[in-house]
């Protein structure tokens, strides 16, 4: 039995991005606040703090989760994805990304970080999505700019071009 | 929104869990999937002094099937039992319940015997459990014991649960349930329930559930009903529920959606 006392910080060793990153965190610091300000990856929004607005999604162990409801002692030594990890180069976009920014799936941009790692997680299970399908998964998300149909015409798109990309790799090989 | 100091504790064996909660009772708080658990600490709702993870527990993560019922362990995620292949044939209630649990974002961490612990008067999977007459399995340092649904539940997000005991799994009945049917209302698919509600044949006629409305799920065993005979007892339940006004939803509004959403699930699992 392992027991991390309330008033000591604990040593966190976990995999960000491919990457093998360490902090210090109390047992109540939510993982939202120890990837920002431990970590230094602000990528990762912190909205509503209750699991409804989405904008912290992130994938732990390769669930789907919600860093707001995660504990950073909980991901000792698990491997986290977040916002950071999706672009394949500092000066490129993904192909989901490089979607949202053609079909304007985003304004202000609040809420986009979690919707690309619902929707990039979302993608690699269910490759060809239906739009009811899309619609649903995005229930688990708010943006109050898009209206949604922006962000639905994008992961279509997305889903389509990383179908034919995926293809066009096995052939290469 | 930031939770109040809590020891935490990752427990590696069933004992080590029991143990703590033996020794600290009700300052001790088990986190499973903590979806539920996690929003009540960000609010101060939940204050506890040591919080018990469970989730490394290999023996809660299981589904056991007989003819009679589907067991479900403390650690078995919603989205594990919702990807179970038997799920909708043998637990078709749950199979069509289950997707209105929270979102895909949550129900990836979030379990089934956590929702029912958490006893939220709106939540599906204790609304499930109360309609097909299942069980909750605790256990403590002292004692197992099972306890039907309809004794487990005692109000708003409160249980029969001792201090010193956890759930170690629900199990939900197969044997008996020819037909059900389920149908919800809330604000975006996956918010909490304006209304929800499930209807399963049983022995007598028909058996009808609803959440959202009152402190706790309630249910009404009926023989088979129709035409007036129907609306007479869909009506009489409504009002016995005590629906109150909030910022969602009307009393009046509550009560039109159990009789209107009755009717249709009555007659269809009555077909």
């Amino acid at each position: 039995m392992t027991r991390l006392e309330s008033d000591r910080r604990h040593r966190i060793r976990f995999t960000l991005n491919g990457a093998a990153a360490h902090g210090e965190a109390e047992p109540r610091m939510l993982l939202t606040d120890f990837l920002r300000h431990q970590i230094g990856a602000t990528g990762t929004h912190v909205g509503c703090e209750h699991g409804v607005c989405g904008a912290c999604t992130v994938t732990v162990d390769g669930m789907i989760a919600r860093a707001c409801l995660t504990l950073a002692v909980q991901v000792d030594g698990s491997d986290i994805r977040t916002v950071e990890g999706l672009a394949p180069a500092p000066d490129r976009l993904g192909i989901l990304q490089d979607a949202f920014k053609r079909h304007h799936a985003l304004q202000c941009g609040f809420c986009t970080a979690g919707i690309l790692m619902s929707l990039d997680h979302y993608l690699r299970e269910r490759p060809r999505p239906t739009e009811d399908e899309l619609r649903d998964m995005l229930s688990g998300h708010l943006c109050r700019c898009t209206g949604y149909t922006p962000i639905i015409r994008a992961a279509l798109d997305a889903a389509n071009l990383l179908a034919t990309h995926h293809s066009a790799e096995k052939t290469d090989a | 929104m930031k939770p109040a100091p809590f020891d935490y504790v990752r427990a590696e064996t069933l004992e080590e869990a029991l143990a703590v909660l033996a020794s600290e009772g009700s300052d001790a708080q088990i986190m499973a999937g903590g979806q539920s658990l996690m929003a009540m600490l960000n609010t101060r709702l939940a204050k506890p002094k040591v919080l018990v993870d469970i989730m490394r527990l290999k023996e809660l993560d299981r589904i056991d099937a007989t003819s009679a019922a589907v067991t479900v362990g403390a650690g078995v995620r919603q989205r594990s039992l919702l990807g179970w292949p038997p799920l909708a044939e043998k637990l078709n209630l749950v199979a069509l319940a289950l997707p209105w649990t929270g979102h895909a974002q949550t129900r990836s961490r979030g379990t089934i015997c956590g929702s029912i612990a958490h006893a939220d008067p709106s939540a599906e999977m204790p609304l499930a459990l109360l309609a097909l007459g299942g069980e909750v399995h605790l256990r403590s340092g002292r004692q197992r014991r099972k306890l039907a649904a309809e004794k487990f539940f005692t109000g708003m997000m409160s249980t029969a649960r001792a201090a010193d005991e956890m759930i170690e799994a629900v199990s939900f009945p197969t044997a008996g349930v020819a037909r059900c049917a389920f149908r919800e209302v809330a604000r975006r698919h996956g918010d909490f329930a304006i209304v929800a509600c499930a209807a399963v044949t049983s022995r007598q006629g028909v058996r009808f559930a609803v959440g959202g409305v009152a402190d706790m799920a309630a249910v009404r065993d009926w023989p088979r009903l129709d035409g007036s005979a129907l609306d007479d007892a869909l009506n009489a339940f409504a009002h016995e529920l005590d629906a109150r006004d909030d910022v969602h939803a009307t009393a009046r509004y509550r009560r039109d959606l159990v009789r209107l959403i009755g009717r249709d699930l009555v007659r269809e699992v009555l077909r």
